[in-house]
């Protein structure tokens, strides 16, 4: 294995790409940040495009693997706290960074036809390329402070980018969410992390598997606590119950961004970081069922809300919510290959749906209501087939790149005993909300007459065109490789899939009904929305609590904001603020204040009782110490020793 | 070479008086005091830098370094004797660093009486200074007090609305603690005859003074500097001396000195007596910490949302050196360094915004990120140093002060101070957002657009770059502060032992003092 990788350059070089647009952006021609802001990324991707290759053309190489890269000088070294600047390639970070350099690319060339218009492109795309710093670190980072570093920053790079458009209020209010919310998360991770230094005395990932490895006593009791406390910041990051709720609201950022940061890699971190530090969870039979309850559970929970939502965006974002939680499944009955492999095609799919619905809405304006869409199948084509290419596959259809790893994880679930079953059966009725709502969406889109004549819709320049045509052939193709071929590469990073030897038949079975499942989804949503148009208002007339309920998202941001935000604020400013603070401890002080002024100005009459001259009095007396500090009295006492004793020689 | 090394610390200390003396003869004229003040700041922060640059780290370094002592007064035996280790080091030099900032903050803020305001201001870095390298009791509370002093009185004169009143609070919470403080020094020279450091460390560990009394002489040092920090529930003075000092004072009258004395004089001197009163600190320190960053959530003003903010933030450190671990007493040391370095920068910037705009009410404001982008692009920078954000400064010592709390105190109390993070996140974004995102504001629309200039970007770049800097690359400064808080002789990697170290012994150390 060469050992020169420097695979610091990769996230270095967009960090450089940030640098420059953040600082000079202003004031370089645009072609010239547009230059810097696709450069920086398309040489990291082809970094890793080389690397790849270089690894796949070279079978000892990969043996080779892990591959570790640390900086000679240590960052923390204080105490019980000992880490390095450390990146490693694996197989697992070599998907991740393909994923995220590639798709990230893609989104950077869409943007530039996107943005182009805005004022702040500098700053957008030193933002975007921001992100790109800190997701390549998250992915390659070797330890889990230097994980946390990209974490918290592809947080922030979130942060600034969904309050890109800052006047609006709605759009400061979400980035702000977004951030706080996952905060609640990186307090798990925090925790975890403390834990981890407690118990097994470092951060570093291969050490921990390694401590995990040699002693069986590991399992259950800590090991639960600790993984449950990285599940809890995998819920704030990847979007999932309890933690789910800032992600619809984050589509108020730029549409590419969605389309990256919402969709495609950041929100699959917390994926990632349990696939990276899955031998936690695999000593922990606990940890792992309840990553599964989590996942199957928003899974089915945001394929609901998704049903009856009419902002285009938001629709995608709670099928984004409700794909990671399949992720969460994968993971959760330690089929984490499937997970990643899901992850990858997701990101396809899911990058190109948000890019998809970005041409619609710049085609017509600005305009996001599904309601006031429709008949724009010939006004965009590209737009339309490759968005049909992804609803194909979101929805499962064979031999669209999801329907390969969304079987893989659903058999995996099936596999596990009579509660896999049951984790089965929710994933399927998921895959049906799923196709049912992809499908509605695409109906009102595209199908039927136009419902806002007035607007002339025009297809996108070739700068947006283009990626979604590549995304398009990924969303067909990529899962062609197969989950077997897809599994045993991974396996030496994340664990052997379980499986059960020659039960092809089984497999078959499975997958033949997941197929048919999505087809009764497209067949019930062409009932409502093509043939019978007026039903979909009928039901909801029918139904008005259930609907109400879903469209309101089940009132969680208003329960949280009962339960949570009004009593804090409420308990800070009427109890702390006015009963503690002002009250009990301003009075006491007042109270002793006024004794002590008042002996003062009984036992020393002569003190005037004004604060000026006793500040003078104290400033005299200072002065005098130091005048006293001036004079080096030993010196002088010395040199006036040495003349008398000098004097008493002669 | 060994000369300066001698005269170094001397110098220091001299340097800021020299420039306040001559403020006060030349006359108020073309910004000739400013001009003075500032050449002064950076000259005694030059001099500062030469400390880190010739510090030892050999083994048999001593602990103490550009160490002198002199005899002053013969009866009371008074030495003037400064010298620094690891824990002051950095202190003295970010004392230096934030002199030029806070003369850069006052440039256009103060412009009455000129001449008073930048001569006190200096004294008050003399004292400051003092109060760092002291190591004589008596030296050290005359520091301690000179340090008060400046700062009354300029919170009295330049008050943004009731000067007088916050001054006088300011006055009764720090004065009067200080007079127990001073009971205590005096009681300690009546038992031992001496004031000095060392030696008196020697006799409280030797156990010939009576344990009763020496309970209540740290007890009486703990007070007078948890007041100065502030520790809750002593904190009554902080939210209106940050709404009436001016910037250039208020961002250093809270924490550093009192957290400096906590390390050196609570803990360094009475060991065994801190040991005994930590679980309260800890406690209150976790308190402090949620009950400040709640505060912080409901403020309406900025100037009482950041005393709240600090309030939090100095818990938070006052819970990583009361925990007595190596951990956390290098994030400890860490993030005072980490504190003052934010709270510099965005201290300055709201400075700034109170200038213009005339008043610090956070719902005034609103949307001035498009006619500010500088302002708020280093704004925002400082907030996320602020809050934590790994690769800048805070998440260093935020998790070295948690982590030796989560493993060397309790799990329970390491959670509860965790929880300050999500908090601190929220207030911080919040008055970001409040100030600078949505639409632009009334107040916002009222006056045309003027960024920062020159003078201020010249603070703002270093100060943000160094933010950068020491998360990155925290091994610049965590080695030395690590030999300040590791005695030589330690062997486990997390509990302090706070055991005496040999060579301070009486006999060799009044020797040393009267050669």
């Amino acid at each position: 294995m060469n050992a020169h990788l420097h695979l610091w350059l990769i996230p270095l070089l967009p960090f450089a790409g940030f640098l420059l647009n953040g600082i000079l952006g202003g004031r370089l021609p645009k072609w010239l940040v547009t230059a810097v802001a696709l450069l920086t990324p398309l040489a990291a991707f082809c970094m890793v495009l080389q690397i790849s290759l270089g690894l796949f053309a070279n079978p000892i190489a990969i043996a080779h693997l892990p591959f570790v890269e640390t900086c000679s000088l240590p960052w923390i070294n204080a105490g019980l706290l000992h880490v390095n600047f450390s990146f490693v390639l694996d197989q697992l970070s070599l998907v991740m960074l393909l994923v995220v350099t590639g798709v990230g690319f893609l989104i950077h060339v869409y943007s530039v036809g996107y943005m182009g218009d805005d004022k702040g492109y500098a700053r957008y795309f030193s933002y975007l390329n921001l992100f790109l710093f800190f997701m390549t670190v998250l992915v390659l980072a070797g330890n889990a402070l230097v994980m946390f570093i990209g974490w918290e920053g592809v947080g922030l790079a979130s942060y600034l980018l969904i309050g890109f458009w800052f006047q609006k209020k709605s759009a400061a209010d979400a980035g702000k969410k977004a951030f706080i919310v996952n905060r609640i998360g990186d307090f798990g991770f925090l925790i975890g992390m403390f834990l981890l230094i407690a118990n097994f005395g470092t951060l570093t990932f291969t050490d921990i598997a390694a401590k995990l490895g040699q002693d069986p006593g590991w399992n259950g009791g800590v090991v639960t606590v600790i993984a449950l406390c990285l599940m809890l910041g995998a819920t704030g990051k990847s979007a999932q119950l309890p933690l789910y709720i800032w992600l619809p609201d984050a589509m108020e950022g730029p549409t590419p961004v969605s389309a990256l940061i919402h969709a495609a890699t950041m929100v699959t971190a917390g994926v990632y970081m349990v696939a990276r530090t899955h031998v936690l969870f695999d000593h922990s039979p606990f940890a792992l069922s309840v990553v599964a309850i989590i996942g199957a559970a928003t899974a089915i929970f945001a394929a609901t809300i998704a049903l009856v939502q009419n902002d285009i965006k938001r629709v995608l974002a709670y099928s984004t919510i409700s794909q990671l939680g399949y992720m969460f499944l994968g993971c959760g009955v330690a089929a984490y290959s499937a997970a990643i492999f899901h992850l990858m095609t997701h990101a396809f799919f899911k990058a190109l749906l948000f890019m998809a619905a970005g041409s619609v809405i710049h085609a017509i304006g600005g305009e996001q209501d599904l309601r006031k869409m429709g008949g724009l199948r010939k006004k965009l084509p590209v737009t339309f087939w490759t968005m049909t290419a992804a609803v194909l596959a979101i929805a499962g259809f064979f031999p669209f790149a999801g329907f390969f790893s969304k079987d893989a994880i659903l058999y995996a679930a099936f596999l596990q005993g009579t509660n896999g079953k049951i984790l089965w059966f929710v994933g399927l009725l998921t895959a049906l909300l799923t196709s049912f709502y992809m499908f509605r969406l695409w109906y009102l889109t595209f199908m039927g007459e136009s419902r806002s004549p007035e607007v002339h819709p025009h297809e996108s320049p070739w700068s947006m065109r283009g990626p979604l045509v590549i995304l398009a052939l990924l969303s067909v193709c990529g899962g062609w490789i197969g989950m077997e071929r897809f599994g045993n590469f991974l396996a030496p990073s994340v664990g052997v899939l379980p499986t059960e030897a020659g039960n092809m038949r089984l497999e078959i079975i499975l997958s033949i009904v997941a197929v048919l499942v999505a087809l009764e989804g497209w067949l019930i949503a062409d009932k409502l929305y093509r043939r019978k148009p007026a039903r979909p208002a009928q039901y909801a007339a029918a139904l008005p609590t259930g609907y109400k309920l879903l469209a309101n998202k089940y009132y969680v941001d208003e329960l949280y904001g009962a339960v949570v935000v009004k009593p804090l604020l409420g308990f800070s400013k009427f109890v702390l603020e006015w009963v503690v603070d002002f009250v009990i401890l301003g009075g006491a002080a007042w109270l002793l204040g006024g004794i002590a002024t008042f002996t003062g100005a009984i036992l020393q009459r002569w003190q005037s009782g004004n604060l000026r001259s006793y500040a003078a009095w104290l400033a005299a007396g200072a002065a005098a110490v130091l005048l006293f500090l001036l004079v080096p009295w030993a010196t002088v006492l010395a040199s006036l020793s040495a003349i008398h004793l000098g004097m008493a020689g002669h | 070479m060994n000369e300066i090394n001698q005269s170094i610390l001397t110098l220091i200390l001299l340097v800021p008086l020299a420039g306040a003396v001559l403020v006060a003869l030349v006359p108020d004229r073309f910004k000739l005091p400013n001009w003075i003040a500032l050449l002064t700041a950076l000259g005694t922060f030059g001099l500062t830098l030469h400390l880190p640059a010739h510090f030892s780290f050999a083994a048999d370094a001593p602990r103490f370094q550009f160490e002198i002592t002199r005899l002053w007064i013969e009866k009371p035996t008074i030495f003037y004797h400064v010298g620094v280790d690891g824990l002051s080091l950095w202190l003295v030099v970010l004392v230096g660093l934030l002199a030029p900032v806070g003369v850069v903050a006052s440039w256009n803020a103060i412009q009455a009486r000129r001449k008073l305001f930048y001569a006190l201001f200096l004294v008050q870095q003399t004292a400051m200074f003092g109060v760092f390298i002291s190591l004589d009791l008596m030296v050290y509370y005359g520091f301690w007090e000179l340090s008060l002093v400046p700062m009354a009185i300029l919170i009295a004169m330049y008050g943004r609305k009731d000067g007088p009143k916050a001054a006088l609070k300011f006055f009764l919470f720090t004065f009067i603690p200080s007079a127990p403080l001073l009971v205590a020094i005096l009681w300690l020279y009546a038992k031992t005859g001496s004031f000095d450091f060392a030696t008196l460390r020697f006799w409280v560990a030797s156990g010939a003074l009576p344990a009763g009394a020496l309970f209540w002489v740290a007890l009486a040092f703990l007070f007078a500097f948890a007041v100065k920090v502030p520790v809750f529930p002593l904190h009554g003075w902080v939210a209106d001396t940050f709404s009436e000092a001016p910037v250039a004072l208020a961002m250093v009258v809270a924490g550093k000195l009192g957290l400096y004395s906590m390390l050196r004089f609570h803990i360094g001197l009475f060991p065994v007596q801190a040991r005994a009163v930590a679980p309260v600190l800890i406690g209150l320190a976790v308190i402090g910490i949620l009950y400040g960053a709640c505060l912080a959530l409901v403020q309406r003003d900025f100037w009482r949302l950041m005393a709240y903010a600090a309030l939090s933030h100095l818990s938070l450190i006052t819970l990583g050196i009361y925990g007595l671990t190596l951990t956390g007493w290098e994030g400890a040391v860490y993030q005072i360094l980490n504190h003052g370095v934010v709270d510099g920068a965005l201290f300055l910037l709201l400075g700034l915004l109170y200038d213009r705009y005339a008043t610090s009410q956070i719902n005034a404001y609103g949307g001035l990120a498009a006619k500010l982008p500088r302002t708020t692009t280093f704004f925002v920078i400082g907030s996320l140093a602020m809050i934590g954000l790994p690769m800048l400064n805070g998440f260093v010592g935020e998790f070295l002060i948690l982590l030796g709390t989560f493993t060397g105190v309790s799990k329970g109390w390491a959670i509860a101070a965790t929880l300050g993070v999500i908090l601190g996140a929220a207030y911080m974004l919040w008055l970001v957002q409040r100030l600078f995102y949505g639409p632009e504001s009334a107040l916002a629309a009222s006056k045309p657009p003027q960024d920062l200039r020159l003078g201020q970007l010249a603070v703002l770049w270093p100060l943000t770059a160094l933010m950068l800097v020491m998360g990155v690359a925290p091994m610049l400064w965590l080695p030395t502060i690590e030999t300040g808080a590791r005695p030589p002789q330690l062997r486990t990697p997390n509990i302090l032992p706070l055991v005496l170290p040999q060579s301070a012994s009486p006999t060799s150390l009044n020797g040393e003092g009267q050669r």
